[in-house]
């Protein structure tokens, strides 16, 4: 087994791995540095339930090899920002307010493409929030406590925003 | 019966489980990973029906990371067949699945050999390269070819017909000729299947010191599947633990029992080592219960002023390759609920089941119920237009009332004793429905052309039962910390259940909500399971808690009596302590530390009698003739659940059953082709709902009326959501071009499919 050394940073801390060139970032986050919150859902890039965070944009670590991640910032959800005291973040507690999940399972997936969202749109109106959306499939809610709940997480990036 | 004070019960609490799914913290069965752990893969059928030549192993084996490849040779002479657990119908025992194909396959995906190798990616190497040669029989791709018996799955059996009979209420053929009206039609459900996020997985540990096994993964039925695979494995069931992880949405496919829940378990005992398999999607749309696939003619009679006088009709099931474990119940079901909640004085249905060479069905979310609901009303919605009586006061006309509950439905289910409708008001929820829908406003509208687009409205009202018997057991263990620890045979899949146990358990003990961790499923924490099915859940699992809250309050009193040197009925137990006169009190914990660290007690409740929720949906769609494109402008869900324990979790329980229920009318479909080759095993071509499709949909709760069977007034919340759905979306869509006497009659009613029947009516 011919193995290839990636390095990369994850939610703010530089990794090293050494995987086959055929591995996916997805299962290289799972299986290699046990950040098992990134669900693997369909592995062919329509679910979006393993959508990271790759430099600012919202990627299926499915459809992408750990070797082309060299250097870049990653978040997953994992490291996605947590509030005062280590409490849930706007957006998740957003989603726990609105009971925006039900099974978890592609949750992760979500909370990382609505993250990317409205961090670069954070006035996005239900429409635009279901278009994004309508990459991640969720079988649990029928989406629309989802929509709800990214709506009510806008005011806190906003601020964030302005600051 | 005593109705528990209503504190906890009735709050929108948020939910327990959401802090660690919100963190990335839960733990799936692939997060799941002992050590020195062998990666499966298995070796599908990619022929419908044929016969197994050979299978060479050799180039696999060769490949350096590959363990072992296991086929049927390995597992003995007597492979062992999936057992029924449901619907347990005569004759069904003819066409078990065999855990691992042997001699013949009947189904493309069908399990011929299990690859075991470092990693999953170097297992999925080995498939490439074994070398498997089948020798193709005829296919048998729907029932009709079926009915055929030209080519014949189950040789020794001479027929594909696996049962057949004939059910009824009442004196059909005297109502059918005391009619005024009849009409006959045929209508047909297409093959879909609930597609939980989470694929499937098994990971098995064989301890062979001990000569115990670990199975973690499981979930819905743990106990049944236990006892299931001990008889297998001919192990003792006590020396068999499944456990049940965090679950990725099960809508009744996941936790039946699988090919892949024996060969797993078998391939971790075989080599010695921890064996994990993770289903891959394109092998879970192979291979994860099918569902849906019902052909029917119905026809009905009424009298001139459309009082209904009986339905008679057949059921024709697709059952796939094989009978698993509750694929009966589809049919059956899809039979008796044609009865609906009308008032019908006689009923008549023969119900068919094939067997076809094609993935074998089992239930999903209202298994039958979504079918019959789809047939009856699609007819009853053209008969109140021939007699040119409004479709609404057809319906509502024929309600079951009030006073007329309980209302027996006979024994339309052979395998089943006669059942009766509860109670409730199926007129109040009607109304109700019409009102929130605003029906007599959106009526203008009907039929009509605008912008382009035609506009139809429609209201369905339904009945769907839950609350399946016939036990359920809770343990709590009250510890010297204080905190009650409820052990629950009921399964959690992702519905919020240990939000909702906690709740019940807190008004129970009058303890507040954070003192309680719920656990669930797996075969540890109790005696005896009986799982998540037929929206049971609350209804048995929630009843369950109340008597084991019951017991270990008596418990508490006399532990405490002890300590107080009084009798326990001097004993009275006030915000989680124990009071006795002229004595310091003492806290619940502090009691089970004098009582050895633990309190435990543990109850059942049973209960055989079935609850019914009901209630009504509407649509208001507008249709483009042009490209067959149907968009949702309003769509209202009314549902009497009896009681809601939560119910926001209610409410996402009935929205989330209405989209996959959308999904069901317009997108989800198993396409096969002659051959019975499946063509869309992968979600870029199996399409299913997403954010941006239905984004006006409203769910109203209603507790009328309590179900009279369990202390909880519980009916079950999981599936009336979607019972309705098919109906009502057909009838609108019917309603909008009515003016081209367009009459959906087949789902799913994709953009071509109504482009066709658009040309086809301008061509008439």
């Amino acid at each position: 087994m011919v193995t290839r050394t990636s390095r990369f940073n994850v939610n703010g801390k530089p990794v090293q791995i050494d995987v086959e060139p055929r591995t996916n970032l997805a299962d290289a986050l799972r299986h290699h540095l046990k950040l098992t919150g990134t669900h693997v859902g369909c592995e062919h890039g329509v679910c979006g339930a393993c959508t990271v965070i790759v430099d600012g944009a919202a990627v299926r670590s499915c459809l992408m090899l750990a070797a082309q991640a060299e250097g870049s910032n990653i978040i997953t959800i994992e490291g996605l920002p947590r509030g005062q005291g280590d409490t849930l973040g706007p957006l998740a507690a957003s989603f726990k307010k609105h009971h925006a999940l039900q099974c978890g399972f592609c949750t992760p997936g979500i909370l990382t493409t609505a993250h990317a969202l409205l961090t670069e749109e954070p006035d996005a109106d239900a429409d635009r929030i279901r278009d994004v959306l309508s990459g991640n499939l969720c079988r649990c809610t029928g989406y629309i406590s989802i929509i709800d709940a990214v709506l009510d997480a806008r005011s806190a990036y906003q601020k964030q925003k302005i600051a | 019966m005593t109705v528990v004070p209503n504190t906890l019960i009735g709050q929108e609490i948020e939910r327990t489980e959401d802090l660690r799914f919100l963190t990335g913290t839960g733990t799936f069965v692939d997060d799941y990973e002992p050590a020195g752990t062998l990666h499966a893969a298995i070796l599908r059928s990619s022929v419908a029906h044929g016969r197994i030549v050979g299978l060479n192993k050799n180039a696999a084996l060769k490949i350096r990371g590959v363990h072992a490849v296991l086929d049927a040779s390995d597992i003995g002479f007597d492979i062992p067949t999936i057992p029924l657990r449901l619907a347990p119908l005569n004759g069904f025992e003819k066409y078990l699945q065999p855990v691992i194909a042997h001699g013949k396959v009947r189904y493309v995906g069908e399990p011929v050999a299990v690859v075991l190798a470092d990693s999953r990616a170097l297992a999925e190497d080995a498939l490439e390269v074994l070398d498997l040669t089948i020798q193709s029989l005829e296919a048998v791709p729907d029932w009709i070819a079926a009915e055929r018996d030209t080519s014949v799955l189950f040789e020794q059996n001479r027929t594909n017909v696996a049962i057949r009979y004939k059910t009824h209420i009442g004196d059909v053929d005297a109502q059918f000729r005391a009619a005024d009206y009849t009409r006959k039609e045929k209508f047909r459900s297409q093959r879909h299947t609930a597609l939980p996020m989470e694929t499937r997985g098994v990971v098995a540990e064989w301890d062979g010191v001990s000569g115990r096994l670990k199975v973690s993964g499981a979930t819905k039925v743990n106990f049944f599947n236990r006892r299931a695979l001990a008889k297998m494995l001919a192990l003792p069931e006590s020396a068999i633990d499944l456990l049940e992880l965090d679950v990725g949405g099960g809508f009744g496919v996941r936790g039946e029992f699988y090919p892949e829940d024996f060969l797993i378990p078998f391939a971790a005992r075989k080599v010695e080592r921890p064996v994990k398999w993770i289903e891959d999607r394109r092998e879970h749309l192979l291979a994860i219960n099918h569902s849906r696939e019902i052909d029917c003619e119905l026809e009905i009679a009424c009298r001139r002023d459309g009082t209904m006088l009986a339905l008679r009709g057949k059921i024709y099931g697709d059952m796939g390759a094989y009978i698993r474990t509750n694929g009966g119940v589809v049919p059956a079901k899809a039979a008796q609920f044609l009865h609906g909640p009308y008032r019908l004085p006689a009923i008549e249905v023969e119900v068919a089941a094939y067997m076809t060479s094609k993935t074998p069905v089992g239930t999903y979310r209202a298994p039958g119920r979504v079918e019959a609901n789809f047939f009856r009303e699609r007819l009853i919605e053209m008969a109140a237009r021939d007699l040119g009586i409004e479709p609404a006061t057809f319906r509502r006309n024929n309600l079951i009332t009030e006073s007329e509950l309980p209302y027996s439905i006979g024994q339309l289910v052979p395998y089943e004793t006669e059942t009766q409708y509860d109670n409730g008001d199926y007129v109040a929820g009607f109304e109700r429905c019409l009102a929130e829908f605003g029906y007599e406003e959106k009526k203008v509208l009907a039929g009509k052309r605008v912008k382009g687009r035609y506009h139809g409205i429609a209201v369905v009202p339904f009945v769907e039962s839950g609350g399946a018997g016939p036990r359920e057991n809770a343990r709590m263990t009250l510890g010297s910390d204080g905190v009650v620890t409820v052990g629950m045979g009921s399964s959690a899949l992702g519905q919020g259940l240990e939000t909702v146990f906690a709740q019940i358990a807190g008004d129970a003990l009058s303890l507040p909500f954070d003192r309680f961790r719920i656990l669930h499923g797996s075969t540890t924490l109790v005696e005896e399971g009986f799982g998540t099915y037929h929206s049971r859940a609350v209804v048995m699992g929630g009843s369950a808690i109340l008597l084991a809250a019951k017991k270990l309050q008596q418990a508490i009193r006399e532990a405490a009596g002890i300590e107080f040197g009084c009798d326990a009925d001097a004993v009275s137990l006030v915000d989680g302590r124990a009071l006795t006169p002229n004595r310091p009190s003492l806290s619940f914990g502090e009691i089970a530390a004098k009582a050895g660290g633990t309190i435990v007690v543990e109850a059942t409740f049973s209960n055989t009698k079935r609850t019914y929720s009901y209630g009504a949906h509407a649509a208001h769609v507008v249709v483009d003739d042009r490209t067959g494109h149907v968009e949702v402008l309003d769509y209202v869900a009314v549902e009497d659940v009896g009681r809601a324990i939560n119910p926001a979790i209610v409410h996402g329980q009935a929205l989330g059953a209405l989209v996959q229920g959308l999904g069901g009318v317009f997108l989800d479909h198993l396409i096969y082709d002659e051959n019975a080759q499946l063509l869309n095993a992968s979600l870029a071509d199996y399409l299913v709902p997403t954010a941006s499709d239905f984004p006006n949909l409203r769910g109203v709760t209603l507790e009328l009326r309590p179900s009279p069977s369990n202390p909880l007034g519980a009916k079950g919340a999981g599936e009336g959501g979607i019972v309705a759905v098919a109906a009502t979306i057909a009838n609108a869509i019917a309603n909008a071009l009515s003016s081209l006497g367009i009459e959906p009659r087949e789902l799913p009613l994709t953009p071509p499919a109504l482009w066709r029947l658009v040309q086809e009516a301008r061509q008439r």
